[in-house]
């Protein structure tokens, strides 16, 4: 238990990766804009994407379509988290060196009185 | 909700970006003032969950399917302008990696989820939290309607750059797009507040990071 409090964020990274393992179990349906884009028939006017990566989320090379969403799902998850939490993590450091901030418990910091 | 390329036209398409260029250039110089210790870690996990969750379509009415956005719950634990960074990000891997909406429409798909829906979360989270104040109750009501809001207004800005960019009538695509997000708002609202009855009993302490924030960056108490 306390591990997990000192560690949440990885108990976070650890439950958003669970709910990217249980992305086979989606509805198949087309969500709102696709439905309505159908019902009014100009679903045709979406353009192909000029490069593909991971296309409809369907890991590339991976023919077990259950399979290939996991990987996919587990890519993205990771992958949106390096980059937010780096971009956050790098900008945080940056800006704890420049204004020289004692860490948060210690009183009042220099921009306490703005 | 995500755009593909070709139902808008330049113009439109351009106008988007520009609005959402905007406002992440002003959500990015709040979140270089305001950004705490912790909230590092928890814009990440965010992201990551909400990441995660887009992916998990739930099934509505009529062969009709919906996810989370996430927008409001972004906005309740991170505050609005940290919120718009991570539903900004989650659009663009979404674009870039998994082409998952266009890459003209990005622009407009940021303006509407990233920083409407994030808004709009916010503040009717906000709003009706005063109102309703700090009980159980009236926290998860506040959530839920946050999160119904941030998906229909979503839609709603959703058709109307359909509209103004001339791929569908307005007096056809608002009742439509409104209509069916109405339902999937339900879906959204629920999520919201499923999360955050969760982080209630889990860590009440990062419930409370994305109001810290916001308040103290305005001065009260």
């Amino acid at each position: 238990m306390s591990w997990l409090k000192k560690h949440w964020w990885l108990a976070g990274l650890i439950l958003a990766l669970t709910v990217a393992l249980l992305s086979p179990l989606a509805s198949p349906h087309p969500d709102g804009l696709e439905r309505v884009a159908e019902d009014q028939g100009i679903i045709d006017r979406a353009k192909g994407p000029p490069f593909r990566i991971v296309t409809d989320y369907l890991f590339p090379g991976i023919h077990d379509e259950r399979l290939a969403t996991i990987l996919a799902g587990l890519l993205g998850t990771a992958v949106v988290f390096a980059l937010v939490g780096g971009v956050a993590w790098i900008a945080r450091r940056r800006h704890s060196r420049s204004h020289d901030r004692p860490l948060p418990p210690s009183g009042p910091g220099p921009d306490a009185g703005s | 909700m995500h755009i593909p390329d070709g139902f808008l036209n330049t113009a439109t398409s351009l106008a988007a970006w520009s609005a959402s260029a905007a406002g992440l250039a002003y959500a990015l110089r709040r979140v270089d003032k305001t950004l705490g210790e912790r909230q590092v870690p928890l814009m990440g996990v965010t992201a990551a969950f909400i990441f995660a969750a887009q992916m998990l379509n739930f099934t509505v009415i009529g062969g009709t399917s919906g996810h989370l956005l996430g927008g409001a719950l972004a906005a309740i634990l991170l505050g609005p302008w940290a919120g718009t960074l991570v539903l900004t990000s989650v659009l663009v891997v979404q674009a870039l990696l998994f082409q998952d909406g266009g890459l003209l429409a990005l622009g407009a798909n940021a303006l509407n989820m990233a920083l409407i829906g994030v808004l709009a979360g916010w503040a009717a989270y906000t709003l009706l939290g005063r109102l309703f104040g700090r009980r159980p109750w009236a926290v998860f009501a506040a959530g839920f309607l946050a999160g119904w809001l941030s998906v229909e207004l979503a839609a709603l800005a959703a058709a109307t750059e359909l509209a103004l960019s001339g791929t569908l009538a307005w007096q056809v695509v608002v009742p439509a797009m409104g209509g069916i997000h109405a339902l999937i708002g339900v879906g959204e609202g629920l999520i919201t507040v499923a999360v955050l009855g969760f982080l209630r009993v889990a860590r009440p302490d990062l419930l409370a990071l994305g109001q810290t924030t916001e308040v103290s960056k305005d001065g009260m108490p």
